[in-house]
């Protein structure tokens, strides 16, 4: 370890790292604005300047940038000398000739790091005398607000936009003083990541538009850690809350997981939660089919009578924690119980659990993934089921310039040298899938299949791997197989990326016998990742809960036509999501009673004979099991409104009033958290996700609210003048005010990060190991799944090759980003950019309907006709059809059935400027379908 | 208009503009490498750069409008903006400055009636400043289309744009 | 053009031999018969590319550019054969002459295309380059007509395309015309223009000798720098030596402009006195007029003054005296032309061509530009000229900025406030500009307004 000497102090550093990155380890205030820890370095806003001395003799030096200069043995550094320190005060001091200091307005305000250089390098008083550069603003699109004229030139937004997410519609413009941050014109912007400039952005030129049309300041928001509820990720969130709103979602660093950046359907998706569709208080449904409004306790014995009488069946929830679906599970026996999750989804996510804790592959973390220098993609559109992870993906492509930057030693956070170096040269990148991938940009092969195969590919590949050729293989998929196997084998970190989207249980296996297939080939040197993607936040940790024992749809259907079901008791679920109305129809027609407990109206709840009001992610808290098999706690950000409880409290006192076996020793978060970790082997660990109630800081609770919240005397005035007791949470460490400790905290536990001179998110580098590194109370969450002996592949047999028919299309699911989530699609922001639901026909068969983008066509499956807009994608699948899966009005159809198509005469075109092209979820129409994809 | 209008509407590249675009792009290991190229070579043709032929560009370079409008906004020579038949590149660098251009720009500006950045109503000229024209020692100089004009003086100047005067008296 | 030099023994013309007062172009037949491309066959009859590095690096040849880094030890940083990953290495010709009073390098482009080409055949086969660009700024019409039929002749005569002369070595040229930014000179910021992109320069390392068109190894030379490879092959580098006067090696095109009786270009030794170069061919200044100072060479040097009439001019002297060489054309100011209002066409300048990238560039020029116009326009403040000082000190340092350009832009403001410091004070004092003339003081104040 180099020594280095600053201000006269010597300090054992690490090597390879930049001056900056090193002070800032070292726990210096070096001002900065255009480094990040994720992008590293461009020496393009000269903040981190520090003075370097030749040797002892040199008592002048010369001004280096921080972020720009390797350690170097020896080295000898001021920090703080006259000529660093003047040199930094001068740079922001030319930074504010233009900055409108408008402050007080401004959305950034108390969390700028623009702010907290300014007073941190000591500049107050303005000595420029000439007019300030003004700019034009641009509509962006209902999540981003833009306001140039706030704007510093660190170039950082780009970087982050085009660099980093690939994202394609934002650029510097114009140059000197005059540089502009932009787009080609007004217009949505497409990347689903754009809601990161709000974070990336040192100062208030992108702003959170929703946060901004319902303004509070950070130092006013109440928050809690959380879990995004988006997707099977399981980024880790800060909602923000006052005067009982959830205001905005921000990112809570977690080195293993999303790190600094979240997609904009967890971003913006959670405004669900104040969605006018709330149920507020249990309801009782009447004769005419409205509901009566009833107290909680009375709602509570109301339901005990129902669950009194007869045989009581639960449906659980793969969008419900842990301790919900295990409460509900236990509540109506094992026997009873099922996972929510249509028929053939659960026995994929099975699948799934079964897959990750068997194959000797690593199921990786999104940090494990950026490492990996060769992908195989096997038919998940991540970028629309698991966004984050495609971000990820993103960055494993750059390990071929990282390599080559390695070979010139060039140290890794020398970011323009290497990609000036690199240019467009990325590791192998292979994507099958139904459709062109918003990856394609950095894939080597884009290849559109139908579903089957899909599977045969895979399992070509796998041949491929352990030399063979796979028996009766078309030649054109066994050439691509060979490549693509060659590519994996030559990789020292290669990942196939899979997951139950499709529905296609060869998909599945296919994937793992590629990771199984590489294992056998090179076992040692190798590191196979194997990432499987579930569909919802606790896809997985549902079907732990059920561990194979619940009924299915099918069954359930059979048990209540018998009469076998008198009381169904459905958590936190909308089952005409899950199977087709008929038969969701045809149950609730046999069964006597329906309880439902959820947090917003759907069409199950509306038959429901006693609605109980649950709190959500927002105001409960629960455990949830992302993707990669980890287990991470959400906390309540604010006390649950009204009558709402958290689900697993209303099936603790249901059971309770029931006077049901051991739900007396029910009645608390972590004895219902113990329970299950007894009872379910396979989730035994589950307690160590995030410490129990009693945890505290130095013998206080963790306050959720900053230091500085503000009028908490006042902000009820209008109600009353008496200011009320702050709510108890018996519960969890964190306690609802700013009373309290927050030091030393498990990440699990941090809901923001704030240190003295640090208001912005950058002062997370506060409370971590090394810049970008994890945090010091180690990363949140655990890993319930460990790699196993090996997937058993001998009984799955390689589906026959799809022939496409000239009668009919085989209905193949699509998913947006923007609209396939039943939660977020509640958020106002992301319903205005999801547009309608659409049928995507690719461009050979929309001629011969004679159709195009906007026209409206009939899907005709059996008896069901659905009417839907075009979406012409010339990269689908042959003989394929695709639907926009879990969106309203789609909801009817059924993937993998054979369709009819006919054009629809009577169709109401929307204006041309909605239909696909300013529609983050259409493929982007400069290049859809037309560059790179191949058909095999 | 949409972005989808634009592109469907008629804005293609000319064949010429196409085979010249091509000749570049067979040196380039990427079609972005010949943004600038086919910038100047569009701007060669049509006068100037409009947001239709700019995102037409970009779609034959396989680049996003943003990517190319970057370049093209940062370049002093790639006009956004319609110019006259003639740019009148006036330089008013230091050697020029020195011999006097600023009273000769003044002069230019009096005959055409146009300001730095303006053409002229009968859209015939564009005065724009544009750095030291290497020509120094023949100093105040300016360019008027493809032309050198040198040892500038307001003589000179009447005689350059005397034709665009005339006119101005007949009007 | 006065090309016409006192032709003594110490004087050979060598860069401008082809080039008559009448200015007639030469073309390849010209060209061949006053020795031209005999380098090149005797390059490619037997000369490896390592002899030509040798001799390039004996030559003491030094960039003309401005900067005079040896090229010899420039070339030899480009890794050759095995050292070398493969794929293409490049060869820029730096022809983007954006200087402010420089006008060296238009002159042999226009009136001797050949001797560059043949000078960029020799560099490209040197460091072995397969591609080769002329990047030259788009006014410079004639020029670019010129070089462009060059070529076409280059490549009828075999001395361009495949198997040069049966060499075996192969070379592409182009001729890239930019679309204009000042900051394209500056070689980095170049090489993103040759790529299609923003001209923002690149940080170093990597240098692009390792690392730098499309990520390969490429060299960037000036014009001048590259029409005198030919000669030092053909006649060997201790004749190079022989042509200096002083520590450096070869001729030098020297130019003067402003109020000089005789405004021109001009081939000297290198190290040929400035007073020479002023009164012998310059003819010494206007009727009425009297040297104030001068900029050695080009808009980004030092002023020197009176004192220094009988330095040299040469990298060392002119260096020891606080200025640069740099293009070696120099810029008179005399007694009637304000040196504040000089200043402040060369700070506007420098503060339009910044790129936008780093911000004491950015930003600073245009406060600087904004000073300038008020103590001209006779708004300024005392407390101006401290602020003047302050910005010299921020800007002012190389590695206080991403690349050269806004250093380079403090050297006439900070050597003015030095000479004639007494002048920015009369602005103050008096309240209006003791030199304008009032068409000079109106466009100021005009364009200060709309600043």
């Amino acid at each position: 370890m180099p020594t280095i000497y600053i201000d006269g102090t010597a300090y054992e550093v690490e090597a390879g790292k930049n001056l900056l990155e090193t002070c800032l380890n070292l726990g210096l205030d070096l001002p900065y604005f255009c480094w990040h820890p994720s992008m590293g370095s461009i020496g393009s806003c000269r903040q981190c300047a520090m003075v370097q001395y030749q040797n002892e003799e040199d008592i002048r030096g010369r001004i280096v940038m921080g972020c720009m200069t390797p350690v170097t043995e020896g080295a000898m550094l001021s920090l703080q000398g006259e000529t660093a320190s003047e040199f930094r005060k001068s740079v922001v001091e030319s930074l504010m000739l233009n900055h409108p200091h408008d402050c007080p307005v401004c959305a950034e305000g108390g969390e700028c790091h623009l702010q907290d250089m300014t007073v941190m390098v000591g500049h107050r008083d303005r000595r420029y005398r000439g007019k300030k550069n003004t700019h034009r603003n641009q509509y962006l699109g209902p999540l981003i607000n833009h306001e140039m004229n706030r704007c510093i030139s660190c170039y950082r937004c780009v970087r982050f936009y085009r660099d980093y997410a690939g994202g394609t519609d934002l650029a510097a413009l114009a140059s000197h003083d005059h540089v502009y941050f932009g787009r080609h014109k007004d217009g949505v912007l497409q990347s689903e990541f754009a809601g990161n400039l709000v974070e990336v952005c040192p100062t208030g030129v992108f702003t959170d538009k929703p946060l901004l049309n319902d303004y509070s300041r950070k130092w006013d928001l109440q928050s809690a850690p959380s879990i995004c509820v988006s997707c099977a990720v399981g980024c880790n969130t800060s909602p923000g809350e006052r005067y009982g709103k959830l205001k905005r979602i921000q990112n809570r660093f977690n080195h293993e997981v999303n790190g600094y950046f979240l997609c904009d359907r967890g971003r913006f998706g959670a405004d669900f939660v104040n969605s006018d569709s709330r149920l507020s208080f249990a309801g009782v449904r009447q004769e005419d089919g409205s509901y009566r409004a009833i107290k909680a306790d009375d709602a509570l014995s109301e339901v005990a009578s129902l669950c009194q009488q007869g045989t009581v069946a639960g449906v659980g929830s793969p969008r419900a924690s842990v301790e919900a679906n295990y409460l509900l599970r236990r509540f109506v026996g094992s026997k009873h119980f099922s996972t929510g999750m249509g028929d053939l989804e659960c026995a994929l996510v099975r699948q799934v659990v079964d897959t990750l804790s068997q194959t000797r592959a690593i199921s990786p973390s999104l940090h494990q993934i950026e490492s990996a220098d060769a992908v195989l993609i096997l038919g998940e559109d991540v970028s629309n089921t698991a966004p984050r992870l495609a971000l990820a993906l993103r960055q494993a492509a750059r390990s071929k310039a990282r390599e080559l930057a390695a070979d010139m030693r060039l140290e890794p956070w020398m970011d323009a040298a290497i990609r000036n170096l690199a240019q467009d040269q990325y590791s192998p990148v292979f994507i099958v899938g139904v459709h062109e991938s918003r990856l394609n940009d950095i894939a080597a092969r884009s290849v559109s299949l139908a579903p089957d195969d899909i599977a045969r590919l895979g399992f070509a590949v796998a041949a491929e791997i352990a030399g063979r050729r796979l028996d009766g293989v078309e030649t054109a998929i066994a050439a691509l197989a060979s490549t693509i196997a060659s590519a994996l084998k030559a990789a020292k970190n290669p990942i196939i990326v899979s997951g139950v989207s499709l529905l296609n249980a060869s998909v599945l296996e296919s994937a793992a016998a590629v990771a199984e297939a590489l294992l056998s080939d090179e076992p040692e040197e190798k590191n196979v990742m194997l990432s499987l993607s579930v569909p919802e936040c606790n896809s997985l940790g549902v079907a732990m809960v059920d561990d194979g024992e619940g009924v299915g749809f099918d069954e359930l259907a059979e048990r209540a036509a018998q009469g076998d079901i008198d009381t169904l008791v459905v958590l936190e679920n909308d089952l005409y999501r899950r199977v087709p109305a008929e038969k969701i129809d045809q149950i609730l027609g046999d069964i006597k009673r329906l309880v439902v407990l959820d947090s917003l109206d759907n069409a199950t709840l509306s038959k429901s004979h006693v609605a109980l009001p649950t709190a959500t992610f927002a105001e409960s808290e629960g455990t949830l099991i992302s993707s990669e098999g980890r287990a991470q706690r959400y906390y309540p950000v604010f006390v649950a409104e009204d009558d709402r409880l958290a689900s697993w409290q209303w099936l603790s006192e249901l059971g309770q009033v029931l006077g049901l076996w051991g739900f007396d020793q029910l009645a608390h978060f972590d004895q219902v958290e113990q329970a299950c970790a007894q009872d379910m082997p396979a989730l035994s660990n589950i307690a160590f996700a995030a410490p129990n109630h009693q945890f505290r800081s130095h013998g206080l609770k963790i306050p959720r609210q900053p230091a500085r919240y503000s009028g908490r005397t006042a902000m009820r005035a209008n109600v009353s003048v008496h200011e009320p007791q702050q709510p108890t949470d018996d519960e969890t460490p964190l306690s609802y005010s700013m009373e309290g400790l927050s030091v030393g905290l498990p990440s699990s536990l941090m809901s923001y990060s704030w240190s003295p001179g640090w208001n912005s998110n950058q002062s997370i580098q506060k409370f971590q190991h090394e810049a970008g590194g994890a945090i010091k109370g180690g990363s949140a969450g655990v890993r319930l799944i460990t790699s196993g002996l090996g997937v058993d592949l001998h009984n799955c047999s390689v589906p026959k090759p799809f022939q496409p028919s000239d009668t009919g299309f085989l209905l193949v699911p699509v998913y947006r980003v923007f609209g396939s989530d039943e939660l977020s699609i509640q958020a106002r922001a992301i319903a205005e950019l999801a547009g309608d639901a659409q049928v995507i026909i690719c461009s050979d068969d929309a001629n011969k309907l004679q159709v195009a983008d906007g026209d409206g066509v009939v899907v005709i499956a059996g008896d069901t006709k659905v009417l839907l807009e075009v979406l012409v994608d010339s990269s689908l699948a042959k003989g394929c059809v695709g639907f926009t899966q879990g969106m309203p009005g789609a909801e009817t159809l059924v993937a993998g059935s054979m369709v009819l198509l006919q054009k629809s005469e009577d169709w109401q075109r929307r204006k041309p400027e909605l239909i696909a092209t300013d529609n983050p979820n259409a493929p982007n129409p400069e290049h859809r379908g037309v560059s790179g994809v191949s058909y095999v | 208009m949409s972005e989808q209008q634009l592109i469907q509407s008629d804005i293609a590249l000319s064949a010429e503009e196409i085979q010249q675009i091509e000749a570049e792009l067979v040196h380039m290991p990427q079609k972005s490498g010949a943004a600038i190229d086919a910038l100047k070579i569009v701007q060669r043709q049509r006068g100037w750069v409009s947001d239709e032929s700019l995102v037409a560009i970009a779609r034959y370079l396989e680049m996003s409008p943003e990517a190319l409008e970057g370049v093209a906004t940062f370049y002093n020579l790639i006009y956004r903006q319609p110019v006259g038949e003639k740019v009148v590149l006036f330089c008013d660098s230091v050697s020029c400055w020195i011999r006097g251009c600023e009273g000769v720009k003044q002069k230019i500006s009096e005959a055409l009636g146009v300001d730095y950045g303006e053409t002229t109503g009968d859209n015939q000229y564009t005065l724009i400043p544009v750095p030291c024209l290497g020509a120094c020692d023949k100093a105040p100089v300016m360019m008027v289309g493809d032309d050198l004009h040198t040892n500038l003086n307001n003589e000179k100047i009447d005689q350059i744009f005397a034709k665009k005067m005339g006119k101005e008296e007949d009007a | 053009m006065d090309v016409s030099s006192t032709k003594t023994p110490m004087n050979e013309k060598v860069l401008t031999r082809n080039i008559g007062p009448d200015l007639v172009p030469t073309d390849m037949t010209a060209y061949e018969a006053n020795g031209g491309y005999r380098a090149l066959h005797k390059v490619m009859s037997g000369m490896s590319s390592n002899d030509c590095l040798e001799v390039i690096k004996a030559s003491n040849l030094r960039g003309r550019g401005g900067a005079g880094f040896p090229t010899g030890m420039k070339w030899s940083f480009v890794p050759m054969g095995e050292k070398c990953s493969p794929g293409h290495k490049y060869l820029v010709c730096n022809a983007d002459e954006m200087e402010p009073g420089t006008f060296k390098d238009r002159l042999l482009m226009e009136c001797d295309p050949h001797q560059l080409i043949e000078g960029m055949i020799l560099a490209a086969y040197t460091i072995q380059a397969d591609l080769s660009y002329i990047f030259i700024r788009g006014e410079y019409v004639v020029a670019i007509e010129r070089l462009e039929q060059a070529l076409v002749d280059c490549y009828k005569k075999g001395y361009l395309g495949e198997n040069i002369l049966g060499s075996g070595y192969d070379l592409e040229m182009h001729v890239h015309t930019s679309a204009g930014r000042y900051i394209c000179g500056e070689e980095t910021a170049l090489i993103n223009a040759l790529e299609g992109k923003r001209a923002n320069p690149r940080a170093k390392p990597p240098f692009p000798q390792v690392s730098g068109l499309w990520g390969r190894p490429t060299i960037v030379n000036n014009v001048e720098t590259l029409c005198n490879i030919s000669h030092i092959i053909d006649k060997g580098p201790e004749w190079f030596q022989s042509l200096g006067l002083g520590e450096d090696a070869g001729t030098k095109l020297y130019g003067a402009s402003g109020y000089v009786k005789n405004p021109g270009c001009w081939e000297l030794p290198i190290g040929t006195p400035v007073r020479e170069i002023l009164e012998q061919h310059a003819g010494g200044m206007v009727e009425g007029r009297k040297l104030k100072g001068f900029l050695p060479g080009g808009g980004s040097t030092d002023f020197l003054v009176e004192e220094h009439l009988d330095l040299p001019m040469d990298y060392g002297s002119i260096g020891a005296a606080g200025s640069r060489m740099g293009t070696g054309t120099m810029i008179i100011l005399d007694d009637k032309t304000c040196p504040v209002g000089m200043v402040l066409n060369l700070i506007r300048f420098f503060a339009h061509e910044s790129c936008g990238f780093c911000t004491p560039c950015r930003e600073g020029l245009p406060w600087t530009r904004q000073v300038l116009e008020d103590i001209e326009a006779g708004r300024g403040r005392k407390e101006d000229l401290e602020t003047l000082l302050r910005q010299v000190k921020y800007i002012g340092a190389i590695g206080n900025t991403h690349c050269a350009l806004a250093p380079g832009a403090m050297e006439p403001l900070q050597s003015a406030l030095k000479y004639f410091q007494s002048d920015f004070e009369a602005h103050v004092e008096q309240g209006c500009c003791p030199y304008a003339s009032d068409i000079k003081a109106l466009d100021v104040k005009a364009q200060g307004e709309s600043a």
